[in-house]
């Protein structure tokens, strides 16, 4: 009896505390001041994308919340960084709020155009308490921490921006043609090449095997190829920041790679953006695509495309070692250094990174791969994703080695359209070897001039 | 000889239309002696506005000044020395020159021959002159853009044309070998309306009594347009060929919306590269260096060509 009573009584003060503690957590959050920057204006830049459609259409909720007033400017992909690198070097700070990429971080953050982050983040008057940083998945958040020094991994240092959504690499294929053609998803490089060929032009259709990137650009090397490239065990830089695009493994991976574009690619592959991959894919002028897995997405949504409700996803080819590491792209909201309306600006970066807004852009509008889990594991997110073809199998095969895959530098940009163009070298022709010997030689020396390198 | 001076600047002050203002002249009220300064003020604002960033550039070529490390040094001429002993600059310096002339060389024939078949008051001649220009009215980048378009061998109609011929492969600016070839096409077809265009004016600005005693006299065509048409159209052509050939040193907008300077290095000229260094990898000062060195080949070769300009204005005046 005496024991029943015991037990009764700890129920009960456990049951308080649970009351208790949800009270707590309610009225902190009741308590947090939505309206603090009411009357502020601030002014965000824009990349023209579908997650920021996603952003644009539940704008209205934030200045209710709030009482911010937001104004923006959208720009092109192909001269949005432009625009963020004149603006930010400019030091005019027009703009507070800014989208960006871990990439960019490195050009961005060293000459200080970046407001270090994580101070708002724990600071509990200025971050509500709903937010759940911890929720954003691991490897997203420490793609945008740097401590600036070329060469060291990311997830140290401050936090320069705030993963906002993303895109993991991943491999599409035409599910109809495989089950057609009775062909197996292929599960390595030499097994993708070989299929690439197999499905190119087959029966004088005129479809290409595979469609991947090829302008001349950095863009080109950081979807398929980098995936590829880091699988097969390939690394950009050493420790001591010498490039190392020509050791054995690096010149086999990309002799194959080249090879696959040019035998069983798309004409005309070196002008090839991320706009003709997709939209030859969707067409039916390829087979398969090595990219973002959104841009799958966007041809397979009903209407969309002629290819709409066929395609599919897979992880992509594992290396010789059965190791698959993904590089992914990953869109983050940082805010400039020169921001007069920093805790404006902060306040609209944790609403549209918190997961009130990523959940409604993910059900409701385009944000395909939000970086939240908790959306991941949203039922009726799931569904959604789930009418795509092993789409949300895929990621949650990904996921967990997907990373930035690139040595954090400066002159990344500089390294990867020299890469991209030496790509278009061996596409034409050049021994993989040699054009990778001359690629190294000059990114050694121009990495000394920047004194990032050691002569 | 002071006070005749004096003497008729009063005299002139007091006429009017005559009046000259001479800001030494203290007798003038002080309004009317800074005339002169205030008139050539908007003249001297624009040269300072054109200079001033020119000289900036030329200074910042001098220096180490990136944008993300504003705390430059002056490093003399080192920018140059390194791009001189870069084999990628005489890549580049090819490629400006190929491109330039031969858009110009192109444009000018065949603007030419589209002036004198435009020459003519006929109705199609009429409706053909205002169609003419609406390349010209296109922005390059978009117009660009639907070559590209066209051009794309996948989805393009020209591959689907030079099907019929075998040619389906064709890649365009996608290759090495035919990618200068493509691009100069895209000039062409925007740039030839211009120079049709200048030349159209110079044809129905000539006195018609001259070519009206050739054809009396019996002279042919050739005759004619040898030994009246082309001397009397020489300055036109001239200044034609300036214009476009500054344009097409400084080309930027089709070559980067056609291909952003690849296949590889095939069509880095040097305003992409100065774009690539100077905004891209936001290494200023080298970017700017390949700028000012664009900026006096582009300047030696139009005085050049303004001279010959003067002498062809004086043989066309029978001087």
């Amino acid at each position: 009896m005496r024991k029943r009573r015991v037990v009764s009584w700890i129920v009960l003060a456990l049951a308080l505390m649970l009351v208790l503690a949800c009270l707590t957590t309610a009225s902190a959050a009741e308590k947090f001041n939505w309206k603090k920057y009411s009357g502020t204006k601030i002014r965000l830049l824009l990349n023209k994308h579908p997650y920021t459609e996603a952003l644009l259409g539940n704008l209205k909720t934030f200045e209710n919340l709030t009482g911010i007033k937001v104004e923006y400017d959208i720009f092109p992909e192909q001269n949005y960084f432009d625009k963020v690198t004149i603006d930010l070097s400019s030091g005019s700070g027009s703009y507070d709020v800014f989208m960006t990429g871990a990439y960019q971080v490195w050009q961005y953050a060293p000459p200080g155009w970046m407001e270090p982050l994580e101070p708002y983040i724990n600071d509990p008057s200025m971050t509500n308490p709903d937010y759940d940083w911890e929720d954003i998945y691991p490897n997203l958040r420490k793609s945008d921490q740097w401590n600036l020094k070329p060469g060291n991994p990311l997830g140290s240092g401050h936090q320069w921006a705030i993963p906002w959504g993303f895109e993991a690499n991943a491999l599409m294929y035409r599910v109809d043609m495989f089950k057609k053609y009775g062909i197996a998803v292929p599960e390595s490089l030499p097994a993708l090449y070989a299929t690439a060929k197999k499905l190119n032009n087959i029966d004088g259709s005129g479809i290409a095997g595979i469609v991947v990137r090829g302008s001349k650009n950095w863009a080109t090397i950081h979807p398929g190829f980098m995936t590829q490239y880091a699988s097969y065990g390939a690394r950009d830089f050493d420790d001591k920041l010498n490039a190392v695009m020509n050791s054995p493994k690096a010149v086999e991976m990309t002799d194959l790679w080249v090879k696959m574009v040019r035998e069983a690619g798309p004409k005309a592959w070196t002008t090839y953006t991320w706009y003709q991959a997709g939209s030859d894919f969707g067409a039916g002028k390829a087979a398969m695509l090595f990219d973002a897995d959104i841009l799958g997405y966007f041809q397979n949504v009903p209407g969309a495309s002629a290819c709409s409700g066929k395609i599919g996803w897979a992880p992509g080819p594992k290396g010789p070692e059965g190791k698959l590491v993904t590089n992914m792209w990953i869109w983050s909201l940082a805010m400039s250094a020169k921001s007069k309306n920093k805790g404006a600006a902060w306040y609209f970066m944790q609403w549209a990174t918190g997961k009130e807004h990523l959940t409604k852009a993910a059900v409701d509008f385009a944000m395909v791969d939000p970086v939240r889990k908790s959306i991941w594991e949203n039922p009726k997110f799931i569904a959604k994703m789930k009418e795509n073809y092993h789409f949300y199998e895929t990621f949650q095969a990904i996921i967990d080695n997907c990373s930035i895959l690139f040595t954090p530098q400066p002159k990344f940009f500089e390294t990867t359209t020299e890469w991209a163009a030496t790509l278009h070298d061996i596409y034409y022709g050049e021994d993989a070897k040699k054009a990778l010997d001359k690629l190294v030689a000059k990114i050694n020396r121009m990495m000394t001039q920047a004194g990032i390198r050691k002569p | 000889m002071a006070s005749t001076h004096h003497n008729v600047s009063a005299e002139l002050a007091i006429q009017p239309g005559r009046f000259v203002p001479d800001p030494r002249d203290l007798r003038q009220p002080l309004s009317v002696r800074v005339r002169p300064y205030l008139i050539i003020g908007p003249a001297l604002l624009l040269t300072v506005g054109i200079l001033y960033p020119f000289g900036l550039a030329v200074y910042y070529s001098l220096t180490n000044y990136t944008l993300s490390n504003p705390n430059y040094s002056f490093v003399g001429f080192l920018n140059y020395k390194m791009l001189l002993t870069d084999p990628e600059f005489y890549h580049s310096a090819k490629v400006t020159l190929a491109y330039a002339f031969s858009a110009t060389a192109v444009e000018t024939i065949l603007g030419l021959g589209v002036a004198l078949l435009l020459n003519r008051e006929t109705p199609l001649a009429r409706v053909l002159r205002t169609v003419m220009i609406f390349p010209l009215m296109i922005a390059p980048v978009i117009g660009t853009l639907i070559w590209k378009l066209m051009m794309q061998p996948s989805v393009g109609i020209l591959n689907y044309l030079l099907g019929f011929i075998g040619l389906s492969h064709f890649e365009w600016a996608a290759a090495p070998q035919t990618a200068l070839f493509s691009v100069v096409l895209v000039d062409v077809w925007i740039y030839t309306p211009f120079i049709s265009l200048l030349l159209l004016a110079g044809l129905q600005s000539m006195p018609k009594e001259p070519f009206e005693s050739a054809r009396v006299d019996g002279g042919s065509a050739w005759f004619t347009f040898k030994n009246l048409t082309l001397p009397m159209l020489a300055p036109f052509l001239i200044i034609a060929v300036i214009f476009r050939l500054i344009d097409s040193l400084k080309m930027f907008d089709v070559i980067y919306a056609m291909t952003g300077g690849g296949p590889g290095q095939t069509l880095m000229n040097f305003p992409l590269q100065a774009y690539y260094y100077g905004i891209l990898y936001m290494n200023l000062s080298y970017g700017l260096t390949y700028m000012i060195i664009l900026w006096a080949i582009v300047y030696l070769i139009s005085q050049i060509l303004v001279v010959y300009w003067g002498k062809a204005q004086q043989r066309a005046a029978g001087l």
